[in-house]
């Protein structure tokens, strides 16, 4: 019973990959674009390798994991799937979201299933980059109140990303402490996922069933 | 709730407005034990952003085993080289080998035949 899981990673994976490419082209300098550009491709990777692992197991394909579910059938957080379009948002996201995910990929890492714990040290390789991306943003921007005002902003669904008992952890990284906030919890969707979703599969709805 | 403002154009940022940005020239290396040859630059405010963005940029596609990264300023460009008086003989097309090479080898041929 690994498929919820996989598809809570790979949902995450797959909207914060489509979210982040949202930059390409507008990112505040060139070198930025690439790189931001090329970690929100690295992520939607990781969603297709947890998509296919979770297909085996559901008896499908990785595509109609990925575009053939209705919004309501995601089980992505919504911290990825918010519309930020403006720079503090997107890197306190960015930079948010790589915390969470660590712990997550950790704990995954330690997994029995050998087959979960290899996928989980496959993307950590990535990850670690990412992290270090993240890390310089937001060490740089640590005085600036945009970014301090986005994070506050965010903190609530960064916490909705994890499940209870990683939560303390996810306080500690982040200097903050566990304080009785409401996370924006898995299973809840914004209007925006929906928005994100019309948009994300509408190729592939004008033609059901094709071989792409 | 949080309400994205929409902004679709580049935005200034800390990064621009306040830090120093430097020209980091990126040599790559395509595979283990090759030389690395220059692949072009990035800008970047200091050492650990210009890894970061050099890594996505010359690295994403699998196409380097390492990178150098050198700021501009430390490189010293060296030009003008004067050869004013044609000295022809230091370039490796000073002499004609070929010519040279024609005559050693009917030498060589005569001095075995005789020894024959």
């Amino acid at each position: 019973m690994r498929a919820p899981l996989l598809l809570e990673l790979a949902d995450d994976e797959l909207v914060v990959g489509w979210r982040d490419s949202e930059w390409t082209g507008i990112a505040p300098t060139l070198e930025e674009d690439v790189a931001f550009s090329s970690i929100a491709q690295n992520e939607i990777g990781h969603a297709r390798a947890a998509y296919e692992l979770a297909a085996r197991e559901l008896g499908t394909t990785a595509d109609e994991l990925a575009f053939d579910r209705t919004p309501d059938d995601y089980r992505c957080a919504p911290l990825v799937e918010l519309r930020l379009l403006e720079w503090a948002h997107a890197i306190a996201r960015r930079w948010l979201y790589e915390q969470a995910d660590h712990l997550r990929i950790e704990t995954l890492m330690e997994s029995d299933d050998a087959e979960l714990a290899g996928l989980a040290r496959k993307i950590d390789r990535e990850e670690a980059y990412h992290r270090m991306h993240a890390e310089l943003w937001a060490e740089r921007l640590r005085d600036e109140w945009r970014f301090r005002d986005a994070v506050d902003e965010l903190w609530p669904y960064a916490l909705g990303m994890l499940p209870e008992a990683l939560r303390p952890r996810l306080c500690e990284r982040v200097g903050r402490g566990m304080t009785d906030t409401q996370g924006f919890e898995r299973g809840s969707h914004t209007q925006e996922l929906t928005e994100l979703w019309d948009e994300m599969t509408s190729v592939r709805r004008t033609a059901p069933g094709a071989q792409w | 709730m949080l309400c994205p403002r929409v902004r679709l154009r580049r935005q200034p940022c800390t990064l621009e407005r306040s830090i120093g940005m430097k020209i980091w020239e990126v040599f790559r290396q395509e595979k283990k034990g090759q030389a690395f040859a220059h692949a072009g630059s990035v800008e970047a405010p200091d050492a650990a952003f210009a890894e970061a963005w050099a890594r996505e940029q010359y690295g994403r596609r699998g196409e380097s085993e390492a990178l150098w990264l050198v700021p501009r300023e430390a490189l010293r460009e060296v030009r003008d080289f004067p050869d004013e008086f044609d000295l022809k003989y230091r370039r490796v097309d000073g002499y004609s080998l070929k010519v040279r090479l024609k005559e050693a080898r009917e030498r060589a041929g005569t001095a075995a035949a005789r020894a024959g």
